[in-house]
């Protein structure tokens, strides 16, 4: 079963279309990363599907419960991480995830004990007295991650979760948010980010002016965007390109000089080496992802072209 | 579409939660300090003059809340003032500050309404409201107690308790506009100032206008018909009581009051066998304001009506 299904769901501020005619399905366990530019429609989908915004029109569904019906079942079961999550300054870290408990409504030895524990994961056991006004951009974050653990959910949804966060500092959030889907939490993250997150999720939609442009694995992606889901670089003497194109699976082959680049729709690494090496000597061989901002820059730039 | 579960969940969290800011807040300290330095200076004096008198009047206290002395008003009076701008302060950010601190969307996705976080702010402002106001009667109490040496009646009691009610419904009006400037203004500084603004008007400038309508409408009567004379001051009363304040103050003059029996003209035939002077008792009195007292209720929740219409319908993200 679907733990995320929309069918049509459509808002529209007057004539502003932030969202349209979104079918969308996450299931059981699975990381999904709504991925798009700042104002494409992922936070509002993410509202609705709460119960924080209504749609205009079409239905939402999240863990089989309608989010306009039933809000409070559904946020009792939904963890959220807004994109700028912000706590009460003049409160410490523990209190402000009390009060959360109280507004759960958990009996208070069940509430201390899981503050505990949330603050413990997330290495926030020792400024735990400390007031949060005096916490950085990345303890805020990961005391927001406390907070969604807090509700045991079935459910995270994140919004920008690296948002503003170093390198470092997002690279240790994305472990955070691996944890999640390994106790089999179903995860859905929205970002601009598109290189940040992609290691991450299982599948991805992409978003461009409200409407969800692109969806599935990364790899099926490529292969459809760019023709091929694997991007191989070789180096070798030059004057190979002829020989690599005849290689079953190749889609696109560019050369410079003694530099290649070639796409494929499978591994084609042994067979390149092979040929590299028949016709003088090979430097190096590496496999390369395509990275989502190439799939999402071209995927744009060919429909711009269409339109 | 009925939406399901209670609207209340909730409630009690951000009571306990908010009432405990503004316990602790540093806003509420210096307001406590300024509203208990100036009332206990207006009753000190009080006592002062009440002494020489103590014996002759049967109710002292309400004499000590009412008495003014040049240049202290009384004590009635510093909180007539003082309410109205702390239920304001403790409101005006109530809604927007949350926003501004990004936390509004955090708590709304916890298994609340919004019903219960902006009606659970209102009970927090009116809680935190009195506690200070008991706290403070009870202290003025114990003031008199010990300078007058004469424990109060009964009755006296009763109407302090009255007082007390009075003074929470109007300082529920302030506390609703607050909110709903709070919710209308995206600024929390917006919003003080409107806020403000409006407790300004009905302070300073409505008691002018009112005064100038009233005599506009006394020169359009015939000089020569008592009736005609009566009817316009009977409009100009109808005026001055569209502001809460004039609500509010009629509705202290009666309860604090025991000797007046009408709060607005009233003809000689009207007094036919009444012994002037002598005190009504505490029905009577409530009687006389339970119009006054209605409408300052009434106005509390059309505000905090106005408040939730437009906080449901605002938009969670800022």
């Amino acid at each position: 079963m679907a733990v995320i299904l929309t069918r049509g769901l459509t808002k529209r501020y007057g004539r502003v279309v932030a969202v349209e005619d979104l079918n969308l399905e996450v299931e059981e366990g699975e990381v999904f990363g709504l991925l798009g530019p700042n104002g494409s429609g992922k936070t509002t989908t993410i509202l609705m599907l709460l119960g924080l915004t209504e749609p205009t029109s079409g239905e939402a569904r999240v863990l089989g419960l309608d989010p306009m019906r039933e809000p409070l079942k559904v946020k009792a079961r939904v963890g959220y991480l807004p994109d700028q999550v912000g706590f009460y300054g003049e409160l410490s870290a523990w209190e402000n995830l009390r009060y959360t408990t109280r507004l759960l409504g958990l009996p208070d030895g069940e509430a201390q004990a899981r503050i505990e524990e949330v603050l413990k994961r997330m290495g926030l056991w020792e400024v735990k007295d400390r007031k949060v006004a005096a916490f950085s951009r990345g303890m805020r974050q990961r005391l927001g991650l406390a907070e969604v653990l807090l509700k045991r959910p079935k459910v995270a949804i994140l919004d920008e979760p690296t948002l503003g966060l170093d390198p470092e500092a997002a690279r240790e959030f994305l472990e955070l948010i691996k944890g999640l889907k390994a106790e089999g939490i179903t995860v859905l993250l929205s970002s601009h980010l598109l290189h940040q997150v992609q290691e991450i999720c299982d599948r991805v939609g992409l978003f461009h002016r409200g409407r969800l442009a692109l969806l599935g694995t990364v790899e099926d992606l490529a292969a459809r965007v760019l023709g091929g889901g694997y991007e191989v670089w070789v180096e070798a003497v030059p004057g190979l390109e002829g020989p690599f194109r005849e290689v079953p699976g190749v889609s696109r082959v560019e050369a410079e000089g003694g530099r290649y680049r070639v796409l494929a729709t499978r591994d084609v690494r042994p067979e390149l080496a092979r040929i590299a090496v028949e016709r003088g000597a090979l430097y190096s061989l590496s496999l390369r992802r395509p990275s989502l901002d190439e799939i999402y820059a071209h995927y744009f730039k060919e429909v711009g072209h269409a339109a | 579409m009925r939406r399901e579960g209670s609207p209340w969940t909730g409630l009690w969290a951000v009571f306990f939660k908010e009432m405990a800011d503004h316990l602790s807040g540093l806003r509420m300290r210096i307001l406590e300090a300024l509203i208990l330095l100036s009332a206990l200076s207006a009753v000190y004096t009080g006592t002062q003059t009440l002494r020489q008198t103590v014996g002759e009047d049967p109710y002292l206290y309400l004499k000590l809340l009412t008495t003014a002395q040049d240049p202290l008003p009384s004590f009635v009076g510093f909180l007539s003032f003082f309410v109205p701008l702390a239920a304001i302060a403790l409101a005006f950010d109530a809604v927007n500050g949350e926003y501004a601190r990004g936390t509004l969307s955090r708590i709304l996705s916890q298994p609340i309404y919004r019903d219960a976080l902006l009606f659970g702010k209102f009970l927090a402002g009116l809680g935190t409201l009195s506690v200070l106001l008991l706290a403070l009667l009870l202290l003025v109490l114990g003031l008199g107690l010990f300078t007058l040496g004469v424990p109060p009646g009964g009755e006296e009691v009763a109407r302090i308790l009255f007082f007390f009610l009075a003074t929470l419904a109007y300082a529920g009006v302030w506390l609703a506009l607050g909110l709903l400037f709070s919710v209308l203004f995206r600024q929390p500084a917006t919003a003080a100032l409107a806020a403000l603004g409006v407790w300004l008007f009905f302070a300073v400038f409505f008691p002018i206008l009112t005064d100038l309508a009233a005599s506009a409408l006394l020169l359009r009567a015939d000089p020569f018909d008592p009736e005609s004379q009566l009817r316009q001051a009977t409009l100009a009363l109808w005026i001055s009581r569209l502001s809460p304040n004039t609500l509010f103050a009629e509705a202290l003059t009666a309860i604090l009051n025991p000797a007046v029996r009408s709060l607005g003209p009233i003809l000689i035939t009207q007094l036919e066998g009444a012994v002037l002077g002598t005190p009504l008792p505490l029905f009577q009195s409530l009687l006389l304001v339970w119009p006054q007292l209605t409408g300052l209720f009434a106005l509390a929740v059309l505000l905090f009506t106005l408040a939730y219409v437009a906080f449901q319908r605002q938009e969670v993200r800022a």
